[in-house]
């Protein structure tokens, strides 16, 4: 699909890293977002409309090629429902003019709370970076390690992005380096081409790869107001000592949206147990701090007992009767999203 | 808190329920309170905000002022939480003094409507209410990021949250936004905000017929200058706006109007005082015209075509042609005079059951049933 506009001089603007193998169909399902939502959104904001196949056959066609539904907003309730309401067979989506340029700058930290504070005085000054990405010390060293992208050993690592004809992305970086010096930073390299840009990313964009070469991992996707950042990684670091296992941090810092990776040893007995107790240990604190359990994966089956961490009963149970209508015999992916307990009766009728 | 015995539907006119006095009507406080009056009604109630936009009907006047205030604002994370029953205004202000504000551009209908008061936050997110910067960022409901609202059942329900990426289960966030009030009472909004750029500028294109003026608009929206607005006034221009960095203003400015020099040539509006955006934003150019008001959300290829169809005594052109707002003669039948287009029209003037394709109905209606079983918010359909 992005091939496809692309000649043109168009681009899909939800770009999830999974792109080259994921499906359009499924990035309805989970409401799938990338490192760019910070300016273009997720897939909820790029979606016109879909035709879907519900449980009783009927062929639906919601929204289409124009702005805006008549009635209901049903198509905003479909994406990220992950499959529960109906079978998605075609979508109708926006796409947007390429922009003409873009690149990153890379800013190097002594603290990620310096970090934190670098990054909202890039928002308050009102650029608006398609991206800016994160890493904490220890993924900074494993990308190091693996990519050898050239990063500066600190504790905390910015990428920001910006787009543009040549002169506007001079005028923004410089704007956001000029920003980044009053917060003394231990590195500062604007990318002036698009080799240079290619390094900058290098080490980001094996970020997994690397954590994988270093020992099994399990990511998280939890999001967290962005004010809080200092706080999370703080505890974060508190609960990885308690369960005596690594975790990694990489972040999209404009958007809240956190990837804490992980590190343990799958063949050894109980280390699995350990992982999924200290990641919904972290989930919990991102939603503690006003935050939810996944900002771009989905629930699944992984996450569905942590629902009642972030909903109570009766919000629970108005999205159960969102499916009530669209699936009454609660056939599609029924054991999904919601804890089991709360959807017993429902999953027995 | 009073809570009023409520009866049969009140056989006022519309024109009295929307005079009602502000004494005479429900007035909750809480969310606690709004759950216990929707628990005891028994007949229509008429959500009211600033009554500014929206249906007019039958019914006990619920007001949702008692539901207002700022409950949280972060400047560097681009989140404003307010209760519904907040001026807009107030939003605006506390915005502008960070150098925010609402990037889909709230219509302010009241001339067009002829209304009074004062829009609230819960009002522009029940109509899903956007103006000319839709075309570029989105619509209202593209920002909202949580809800908390009471359904006709009396649940105080929560959903989203405050920030940016949330997909942890379903999204009634967007089913709420642009409902109505039909599926229930909104109390909290949590918004996304954006930066108020340094600068913005408007080119204007002189003379261009409606098919030619859109064909300009598409061109534009089509090229990577970043157009936040593509507007056709009949008989006045055809604007397009740029806003960002002085210096990519500038250079997106000259890039555009060697791109539209087909189209005649693109002229700068000296100031931008002297742009439309407010008045295309509120829809003044129809405010004067007499007839049924019609808003037309459309293919913009396809929306000249159908505008020499339906006889209109006035229209505007916004979003680069995917909406037009009609004045037709009264009681004249656009839907019938279109044909069949791709999208959808409204009438905001008259009770105006829009029609749904039968699949469509049958969920539309589930869920208002689900959501208000008792049938309490089931407004006319319309604006």
């Amino acid at each position: 699909m992005t091939a496809a506009v692309e000649g043109e001089g168009f681009f899909y603007a939800p770009d999830p890293s999974s792109q080259l193998a994921c499906a359009i169909g499924g990035n309805i399902a989970m409401n799938s977002g990338g490192a760019h939502c910070l300016k273009y959104g997720v897939t909820t904001n790029n979606l016109l409309g879909v035709t879907m196949v519900l449980m009783d056959g009927t062929v639906v066609e919601v929204g289409g090629p124009w702005s805006d539904a008549a009635g209901l907003d049903l198509l905003g309730v479909i994406c990220g429902s992950e499959g529960q309401l109906g079978v998605v067979t075609e979508a109708c989506l926006r796409i947007l003019p390429k922009p003409e340029g873009a690149l990153p700058v890379l800013i190097g930290f002594q603290s990620s709370e310096v970090a934190g504070a670098c990054v909202t005085d890039i928002i308050k000054a009102g650029v608006l970076p398609v991206a800016i990405e994160f890493m904490d010390g220890p993924c900074i060293k494993a990308c190091e390690d693996f990519a050898r992208a050239g990063y500066p050993d600190c504790e905390a690592l910015l990428i920001v992005e910006v787009e543009g004809a040549e002169a506007e992305i001079r005028h923004q970086l410089g704007l956001i380096t000029g920003i980044a010096q009053r917060h003394n930073p231990v590195e500062l390299r604007a990318a002036a081409d698009a080799d240079q840009a290619k390094r900058i990313w290098l080490g980001r964009k094996s970020a997994f790869g690397a954590m994988g070469q270093i020992n099994d991992y399990m990511c998280l996707d939890g999001t967290i107001p962005v004010s809080s950042l200092p706080f999370v990684l703080r505890r974060i670091g508190e609960l990885s000592r308690e369960y005596g296992l690594d975790v990694a941090n990489v972040f999209h810092a404009g958007d809240g949206n956190m990837h804490p990776l992980i590190l343990y040893n799958a063949n050894q007995p109980g280390e699995q147990e350990k992982c999924e107790a200290l990641g919904a240990d972290i989930l919990r604190l991102c939603v503690e701090v006003g935050g939810c359990l996944t900002g771009e994966h989905g629930v699944g089956i992984e996450k569905r007992d942590l629902m009642e961490v972030q909903y109570g009963a009766a919000d629970l149970e108005a999205q159960l009767r969102v499916k009530d209508v669209l699936d009454p015999g609660w056939l599609l992916n029924p054991a999904k999203v919601f804890p089991l307990h709360v959807t017993a009766s429902r999953r027995a009728g | 808190m009073r809570v009023e015995p409520l009866g049969a539907v009140c056989p006022q006119t519309p024109e009295d329920i929307f005079e009602q006095k502000m004494e005479d009507a429900m007035w909750p406080g809480s969310e606690a309170e709004l759950s216990e009056l929707i628990r005891a009604a028994s007949g229509a109630l008429v959500v009211r905000g600033g009554g500014t936009r929206g249906a007019v009907r039958a019914g006990e006047v619920l007001e949702t002022a008692g539901l207002a205030g700022i409950r949280l604002y972060e400047p560097g994370a681009l989140t404003l939480v307010a209760g519904a029953g907040t001026p807009v205004i107030e939003i605006e202000a506390a915005l502008a003094a960070e150098g925010q504000r609402l990037a889909f551009e709230v219509p302010d209908l009241r001339g067009l409507l002829g209304r009074a008061g004062a829009s609230t936050l819960g009002g522009v997110v029940a109509e899903n209410a956007s103006g000319p910067r839709r075309v570029a960022v989105g619509a209202c409901r593209d920002f909202c990021l949580g809800v908390r609202f009471v359904d006709g059942r009396g649940e105080i329900i929560r959903n989203g949250g405050r920030v940016m990426k949330n997909v942890t289960g379903y999204d009634l966030v967007k089913l709420m936004a642009g409902s109505r009030g039909q599926l229930g009472v909104l109390t909290e909004v949590a918004l996304k905000v954006l930066p108020v750029p340094e600068a913005e500028a408007t080119l204007c294109l002189r003379g261009l017929e409606d098919s030619r003026a859109v064909e300009a608009m598409s061109a534009a929206l089509g090229s990577p200058y970043e157009v936040t607005g593509a507007a056709h006034w009949p008989g006045q221009g055809t604007y397009l706006r740029i806003e960002g960095f002085e210096p990519s203003v500038r250079y997106r400015l000259g890039r555009l109007q060697a791109l539209l020099a087909p189209f005649g040539g693109a002229e700068e509006v000296a100031s931008s005082h002297d742009a439309p955006w407010g008045t295309i934003r509120d829809v003044t150019p129809l405010a004067a015209v007499p007839g049924d008001l019609w808003r037309l959300h459309l293919v913009p290829s396809e929306a000249a075509a159908v505008v020499a169809r339906i006889g209109a005594e006035a229209v505007l052109y916004d979003w680069g042609g995917g909406l037009v707002w009609a004045r037709m003669a009264p009681g004249a039948d656009l839907r019938a005079r279109a044909g069949a287009f791709r999208g959808h029209a409204t009438c905001l003037t008259r009770p105006d059951p829009a029609p749904e394709a039968p699949g469509i109905a049958a969920l539309t209606q589930g869920l208002r049933r689900q959501f208000d079983p008792r049938g309490l918010f089931s407004a006319l359909t319309g604006a």
